[in-house]
């Protein structure tokens, strides 16, 4: 059932197919992001208690979101790696890291910016923002891990076993503004029932939403490309690869 | 527009300063982290065009230097 992934395994097929997808995530990204944030800037309706500043939103809840469901994308590249002992598995977590340590500032800071305004303070220590700042240094544990080993299969076991582990995070993230009294609202959209947004503001989130998820999609598999190389520097694909790119340059 | 004027936009009701913050630090992120994958790109490319022309050098280097010996030697 799983036969036609295999292929996949082998880092120039690999490698030929995040070149093809990189322009299909990296375009609509680009679209959506901006749609999104236009829309959610100037078109939106006002919040009635928050004013303008529940703007923040368009940009903050889908790079909250998404810093959780990177990481567990992340530890799953992690386990298929340690189980099946595929190397480009190991290449896609590494990949992976520091999109989501991006991302995973960008909720922090954009949530510092919201609440500074909302709550009268950039910080507080409550279980929400302590657990979200707790993922960054995981994402920035793991890049770390894996840049310490010399030999980098043994790094992406080290550095996957780390992201294994962090995972136990996700769940308290997600649950904290339930199972703690915390001074963050609770969820707004992620909810089983109905959302608890009117729909004209609802919508240009979840075009934001769409676009963060195909950037982190377009930055993983470019760094995807960049990690195969290092690791099949000596490989004649690469070299022969690295020719035809060049011919075609000097084509153009 | 929910704006009645440019102004009124810039000003966000009074949030100006975290709303245009949080954006503008957010595409900065965003566009540092592409920059930087595509520029890791750029240069392990060439370094592995220069790993081959360093190769190519050392194998006709190599080829030259036989092909002198064998020549000194007839």
């Amino acid at each position: 059932m799983w036969k036609w992934l295999h292929p996949y395994a082998k880092p120039e097929r690999a490698y030929q197919l995040c070149s093809t997808l990189q322009p299909y995530f990296f375009w609509p990204a680009v679209l959506c992001i901006l749609v999104g944030s236009v829309w959610g800037l100037a078109f939106a309706p006002q919040d009635y208690q928050q004013g303008d500043s529940f703007r923040i939103i368009y940009i903050h809840v889908p790079s909250a979101i998404l810093s959780m469901s990177t990481y567990v994308a992340m530890a799953v590249a992690a386990l298929v790696g340690i189980v099946w002992q595929w190397r480009t598995a190991f290449m896609a977590m590494i990949a992976m890291a520091p999109v989501g340590a991006v991302v995973t500032f960008i909720a922090l800071f954009t949530g510092a910016a919201w609440g500074k305004p909302m709550w009268g303070t950039w910080w507080v220590w409550d279980a929400r923002l302590t657990s979200e700042l707790i993922l960054l240094f995981l994402y920035l544990g793991v890049m770390s891990l894996y840049g310490a080993f010399e030999d980098k299969q043994q790094a992406g076991k080290a550095a996957g076993v780390m992201a294994l582990v962090g995972v136990v995070n996700v769940p308290i993230i997600h649950y904290s503004v339930e199972w703690w009294n915390t001074l963050h609202q609770g969820a707004t959209i992620s909810k089983f029932d109905k959302p608890s947004i009117a729909p004209e503001m609802l919508w240009p989130l979840l075009i934001a939403l769409l676009g963060f998820a195909l950037f982190i999609a377009a930055v993983t598999v470019m760094r995807m490309k960049n990690e195969i190389i290092r690791r099949e520097y000596h490989r004649p694909w690469v070299k022969e690869m690295v020719q035809s790119a060049k011919e075609t340059n000097h084509a153009v | 527009m929910q704006f009645d004027s440019w102004q009124a936009f810039w000003h966000m009701g009074g949030y100006a300063f975290y709303v245009w913050a949080s954006f503008g630090v957010t595409f900065l992120a965003m566009g540092l982290i592409v920059l930087n994958s595509m520029m890791t790109h750029k240069k392990l490319l060439k370094e592995v065009a220069q790993e081959a022309a360093r190769q190519q050098r050392i194998a006709t280097a190599k080829q030259a230097t036989k092909q002198n010996l064998t020549g000194e030697e007839v």
